[in-house]
Order: C-alpha cells, then sequence, then structure tokens
C-alpha cells in the first residue's frame, strides 16, 4: 500500500485568523501595504461576493463597497496561527508539516482507520475546523502534489490508482508552477494537467526547465515528495496535577522540587539553562497565580533555583486550595555540561547566586554595574546596567586631571565672593577655600541635546576647603551674569 | 606546652588599617566615603556598594583608585528594610571581598546582631557608613574619619579608631592620594 497525504488549504486564513480575534460584523478584508498604496491582502466569502477580490486597490474596494471594513495584516500572526493550526492537526498525524503560507501536509498512512476511514476523518476534520470559524478544504491522495492540486480545487478524496484520471482534468495552475511558466504552457494550449501527460518530456525539459515535469513526477508518484516535517522544537513547560488540592505552602515547594527536577532533566538534555521562570499555580476555584523569578545566571540545577520561589511561593493566597501547577523556563540560553564532582562551589556560581537573590527582591534593574563609556561629560563617562544582563568591562586607567571619587547632581552654591569663590555655602555649611586648582573646561556635547548642560562651557576647578571637604566645582561663564554667579557643586574628592 | 607566639609576626608591626575579615565595622565623618574606598582598594574580590536608591551621591568609576571601578556592584534599596536585607545577604554569600553599606537610620540592636552574624557566616568583611551619632553596639571597629586641609597638599585625612572591641583605639594622620591601596602615615598617636 502506498502512502497517503492530506493537504489542508486555508483559503482565508489571515481574515478568519483576525475575525477570531476580533469579531466584525459585515463586509471585512485585510489590507496591505504594497508601495505606497494599500492592496487587499484577504477577505471573507461575503465581502468576496459583493465583487471584490484579493490583491484590489483598496481605494477601488471602497468605491464598490463603501461599508467595507478593514484592518491592518499581520503577517507574523498568520504564520504564528498557521503554526498552532499545524500543532492541531497532529492530532490526526504523527507527522505534520507547513505547506506554502496557507496550507499544510500530513502523511497520514496508516492513521486514517482511527479515524473510522478517510471520509470520515476528512469529515471531522472539516466539521472541527468550521467550528472555530476557519475556512479549508482538504485533500487526500497517494502523493502530496496531487493532494495539494486537488485541494485547490475543491477538495476530496483520491483512491490509489486513480491520480492521473481525477487529476487530469485540472489546470496545470494546480502544478505548483510560477506564473510565467503556467501562461506560456497554456498560450501552447497545454491547459490541463492531462495535455501534459502524453507529451514527450525531452522538448517540454528543454523548453521548460525541469519545473513542469518535476511537478508532474511529484503529483503523479513518480518522483518521491516526503512530507518533511521539522523535528518539534524542544519545549521546557512541565505540568503537574494533584489530586487533592494543597494549601501549605511547604507542599507546594515540595510540589515545585519535582516540577523542577523534570524541568531541569529537560534543560539538561538540550544543553540549555534558564534565565527566566514562570511558575503558575492554579486554584481549585480555576484562577490561576503566576509567579515569575529571574536568574543571573543561566542555570538548571534545582537545589538552587528552588529558594528563589520560596519569597514568593509564601505570598500566594491559595483559596481553596491549589490543584494544578505549571513550571516553563520562559527565557533560555545555550549551558553546556560540566564537570561535577566534589569540588567546593565555584565563586562565579555563588555571585551569580547572590544576583539572583537580590535581583528577585529589589527589582534587576536595581542591581547594577558600572561600565566604561566614551565620554568626557561627567556625567556620562560611564553607563550603569543591570548586573545580571551585563558582563564586567574594565574602566580605563585613570587620567589626569583626577576625577572625584563621588558624583551628585549639580548643587548650586550660595554666597559666593570671588572666582574661583574664595567663601561659599554648600549645604548649609560655610566654607574657607584654601587652594583651588583648574580651571578645566569641558565643552557639551553638541550633538547629544542635555538639559543639565544647556548653560554651555563649564569651568571645572577642585577646592580644597579649609573645613576640610574637598569639593569639584564648577562654573558657568557663558550662562552667568557675573562672575560670582553660576557656581555649582558637582563632585567630592576622597 | 604552652603555645608560643609566631615571632615574625609578633615582630612585624600590625596594619592598623586591616578590617577584621569576618565582622562589621563601622565608618563615620565626612571623610568616610575616602575610607571606604581606601578599604575597597586593599580588599580583592567583587565589591557591593548598598545605598538607599534615592541618594544622588554615587561613585564615579573614573575617580575611584585603580582596579575598583571593575568590581563595583551597585545596590539600590528602596527602603531601608531592604538596604539591611541586602547587606545580610551579601554578607552570608561569601564570594564578596568587602560590602558597603549606607543605612540612613541608626542600625536597631537585632539589626547590628544579625549583620555580625552574616558576616561570619559568609566570611565577608563589611563596612557600614554611618551618620554622626548612629553607630551601633555590634560593631568590631568604629572610625571616625575627617579630612585634613593643609596649605601645601590635599591628600591628609584623619583616621580615628574610636571603638574597637579586640585592641586598643588610636589616630592616624595619614595621606592617601586616592588612587592607591598603600597611605603614608605621617604620625602615629595613641589616645
Amino acid at each position: 500500500m502506498g502512502r497517503r497525504q492530506l493537504v489542508i488549504w486555508f483559503p482565508r486564513l489571515s481574515s478568519d485568523i483576525s475575525l477570531r480575534r476580533r469579531p466584525c460584523a459585515g463586509p471585512f478584508a485585510l489590507t496591505l501595504r504594497a508601495g505606497s498604496a494599500d492592496h487587499l491582502h484577504c477577505l471573507t466569502a461575503e465581502t468576496e461576493a459583493r465583487g471584490l477580490h484579493r490583491g484590489m486597490a483598496l481605494a477601488d474596494a471602497r468605491a464598490i463597497c463603501p461599508d467595507l471594513s478593514t484592518r491592518p495584516a499581520d503577517l507574523a500572526q498568520d504564520a504564528a496561527g498557521l503554526e498552532s493550526l499545524r500543532r492541531w492537526a497532529g492530532r490526526y498525524a504523527p507527522q505534520v508539516a507547513v505547506d506554502g503560507a496557507d496550507g499544510l501536509v500530513a502523511d497520514i498512512t496508516g492513521a486514517a482507520h482511527l479515524f473510522g476511514g478517510e471520509a470520515e476523518l476528512r469529515e471531522d476534520l472539516q466539521a472541527r475546523l468550521d467550528r472555530a470559524g476557519i475556512t479549508a478544504q482538504s485533500a487526500i491522495a497517494c502523493t502530496r502534489g496531487g493532494a495539494h492540486a486537488l485541494s485547490r480545487h475543491g477538495g476530496g478524496i483520491v483512491p490509489e490508482g486513480l491520480l492521473a484520471d481525477r487529476l487530469g482534468p485540472l489546470p496545470v495552475t494546480a502544478l505548483r508552477l510560477d506564473h510565467d511558466t503556467a501562461e506560456t504552457l497554456a498560450r501552447m494550449g497545454l491547459h490541463r494537467i492531462a495535455d501534459l501527460i502524453p507529451l514527450p518530456r525531452a522538448p517540454l525539459v528543454r523548453r521548460f526547465g525541469p519545473g513542469p515535469l518535476q511537478r508532474l513526477d511529484q503529483m503523479l508518484g513518480t518522483l518521491p515528495e516526503p512530507v518533511g516535517a521539522p523535528p518539534e522544537p524542544p519545549h521546557f513547560g512541565v505540568r503537574l496535577t494533584l489530586p487533592d488540592p494543597i494549601g501549605l505552602s511547604a507542599d507546594v515547594m515540595a510540589a515545585l522540587d519535582r516540577l523542577l527536577a523534570r524541568l531541569c532533566d529537560r534543560l539538561a538534555q538540550a544543553r540549555c539553562g534558564a534565565r527566566r521562570l514562570r511558575l503558575e499555580l492554579r486554584r481549585v476555584d480555576r484562577a490561576t497565580t503566576a509567579l515569575e523569578i529571574g536568574l543571573a545566571r543561566a542555570m538548571r540545577d534545582p537545589d538552587r533555583i528552588a529558594p528563589l520561589f520560596r519569597k514568593q511561593v509564601e505570598t500566594v493566597d491559595a483559596g481553596f486550595g491549589i490543584d494544578g501547577m505549571r513550571l516553563e523556563a520562559t527565557l533560555i540560553e545555550p549551558l553546556l555540561p560540566e564537570q561535577i564532582g566534589a569540588r567546593a562551589s565555584r565563586p562565579q556560581d555563588d555571585l551569580a547566586d547572590l544576583l539572583s537573590r537580590l535581583g528577585n527582591r529589589l527589582g534587576f534593574d536595581h542591581v547594577l554595574r558600572l561600565l566604561p563609556a566614551e565620554s568626557r561629560i561627567p556625567e556620562r563617562s560611564f553607563l550603569t546596567a543591570a548586573a545580571a544582563w551585563s558582563t564586567p568591562a574594565p574602566h580605563p586607567p585613570l587620567r589626569r586631571p583626577p576625577r572625584p571619587a563621588t558624583l551628585f547632581p549639580p548643587e548650586p552654591l550660595s554666597q559666593t565672593s570671588g572666582h574661583p569663590p574664595a567663601r561659599f555655602r554648600w549645604r548649609r555649611m560655610s566654607l574657607t577655600t584654601l587652594r583651588a586648582t583648574g580651571p578645566e573646561r569641558i565643552a557639551p556635547e553638541w550633538w547629544f541635546d542635555d538639559p543639565a548642560w544647556r548653560s554651555g562651557l563649564r569651568d571645572y576647578w577642585r577646592i580644597d576647603t579649609r573645613e576640610g571637604p574637598r569639593l569639584w566645582l564648577f562654573h558657568t561663564p557663558q550662562a552667568a551674569r557675573w562672575p560670582s554667579e553660576g557656581w555649582f557643586a558637582q563632585g567630592e574628592f576622597a | 606546652m604552652k603555645i608560643q607566639p609566631d615571632r615574625r609576626s609578633a615582630d612585624t608591626p600590625r596594619d592598623p588599617f586591616a578590617l577584621a575579615s569576618t565582622r562589621v565595622h563601622e565608618a563615620a565623618g565626612p571623610g568616610r566615603r575616602a575610607f571606604a574606598l581606601f578599604q575597597a582598594a586593599r580588599h580583592p574580590g567583587p565589591l557591593v556598594w548598598v545605598l538607599p536608591a534615592h541618594q544622588h551621591q554615587r561613585p564615579l568609576p573614573a575617580g575611584l583608585p585603580q582596579g575598583v571601578a571593575d568590581r563595583l556592584l551597585l545596590i539600590e534599596a528602596r527602603s531601608e528594610t531592604d538596604l539591611l536585607w541586602s547587606v545580610e545577604e551579601c554578607l552570608r554569600a561569601g564570594p564578596l571581598g568587602l560590602v558597603l553599606a549606607e543605612p540612613e537610620k541608626p542600625l536597631s540592636l537585632t539589626a547590628g546582631r544579625r549583620l555580625q552574624l552574616a558576616a561570619e557566616a559568609g566570611r565577608t568583611p563589611g563596612l557600614m557608613l554611618i551618620r554622626e551619632g548612629q553607630g551601633s553596639t555590634a560593631a568590631e571597629t568604629r572610625w571616625a574619619c575627617d579630612p585634613i586641609s593643609a596649605p601645601w597638599d590635599s591628600t591628609g585625612h584623619q583616621w580615628r579608631l574610636i571603638k574597637n572591641k579586640k585592641g586598643t583605639t588610636g589616630l592616624w594622620t595619614v595621606h592617601w592620594d586616592g588612587t592607591s591601596t598603600t597611605c603614608h602615615m605621617v604620625s602615629e598617636a595613641v589616645q
């Protein structure tokens, strides 16, 4: 017995998916911008009955059908929708692959009897898709090419051996040929597939290249064309359903340990580590609480991940009890296997654990690392980055003139006298200058509009005061109306 | 048999600024950040500086002693509880060289003791940069730090050890240029 292939075609995939998300009454179409004009990308059957068709300019469509409601097409959403349909179609066959942008192909060899036969399988499929509101046409044939051709032309089932007879009357466009080839064939009077079959092969190949004959052979089964379903990407989610609801945090943690052991096994097989984990707790009353933790380093060690959940688990309202849990690694990174042994834990592991703990309580954007930056403006001479998401970078060696050890937003000085000020008040302290070093002139970066630097140039002075503090002052000569005005403190030396 | 002290260690003068590695210390006064940076430069390993999120006076990498900025982690704590919790976690974790923190309120007796226990567990020294008069009784040592101004140079510091649980107090006037791991000691006066 030969193979049996099922091809499902979704003629209105985009609009069906869009309408499933947000229903819309009346004529409806999706538009896609090509060049400078919008064209109809996908439209409902009702809209097509009003005389509109695919590829029509939106302006023309509106003229024909003024009450047309449109939405922009979302190709990524369509692809995601087709992928979900592919996963759903796995109920009919072990191997399902995407066929073009709007179709699926499944190898149902030896699987049709599970549904009572091929006709029943097709009915079941159509009924389920109808209920979901997705227009579909399906065909079953011995070859993928044959099923594809038939699905685009009415659908149905071709029994074994009758492929040439049943598909012969179909137009040559059913052979998955490009538009130019099909048009040339039609111009030569070859309109149907049956016209191509008896022709001598060599002149055809010389005229059209191997394309049409290869498609024909694939359709007739003389050239094999497997489904070629891609391997399923690993899915890092595990679930646990409990026979009795639980409500103690110790019980939840015990269940979490089981889930983590399974998830970490799966991660280890895929040589991955988790960076973010999400735990969903389903209560008896169907309410779901989701807990999320982040990790400072890719990790798959259950003993080190579990304690990070503890604080959040303790705050969960269990209601009448939790009867289902689901743990998923929402963000993964490659993590190669490591040597294990009796060796003590490594310092970088301990540091990563510490960062995870701190980040999960304080927020990962509050655990910072200082990175060097290319700027002479003191505030922008460094970057602060989340420590969990950055690697340390060496800072350039210290340069002259020295910079203060601490920096703060400019604080205006009052009661200044002299230039540089011999006496001033800062933070409610009266200070007297002992020695002033400077000025060092820093010009604003004109390519970067910083509100703090709108006052123009700054002349920086290092002022050692008699009272102790060693300050980094600056004067804005362009903004000051007289010399004693426009003095600010911005840093303090060690 | 009585165990004899090691001759060499008894003869060589002890470094007066070495912080006991499993304890939490305190530094107060206007020069406390300079003292903290001096200690940070002397402690190898990652450094953590815990400060309140609303504090604007932050370390500037270009002005820190060589190598400190590469190892430094800044932690912003939104509340005093978070700050103390972070310090405790950091002390307990173990891989850090020194933990610096700037609490805003005086430590309670419990908090001070807990930090000491955490430092012992993680074998990590801590240095709390406290405000004047907010010292905790659990602190191992407390340093009063003041910059000293002199007309001829600007590196003078006066570091007074005003509390020491395991030793004597003291007063040192040093010259530290803010970049190196060593300082030039001017005088040593034991009170």
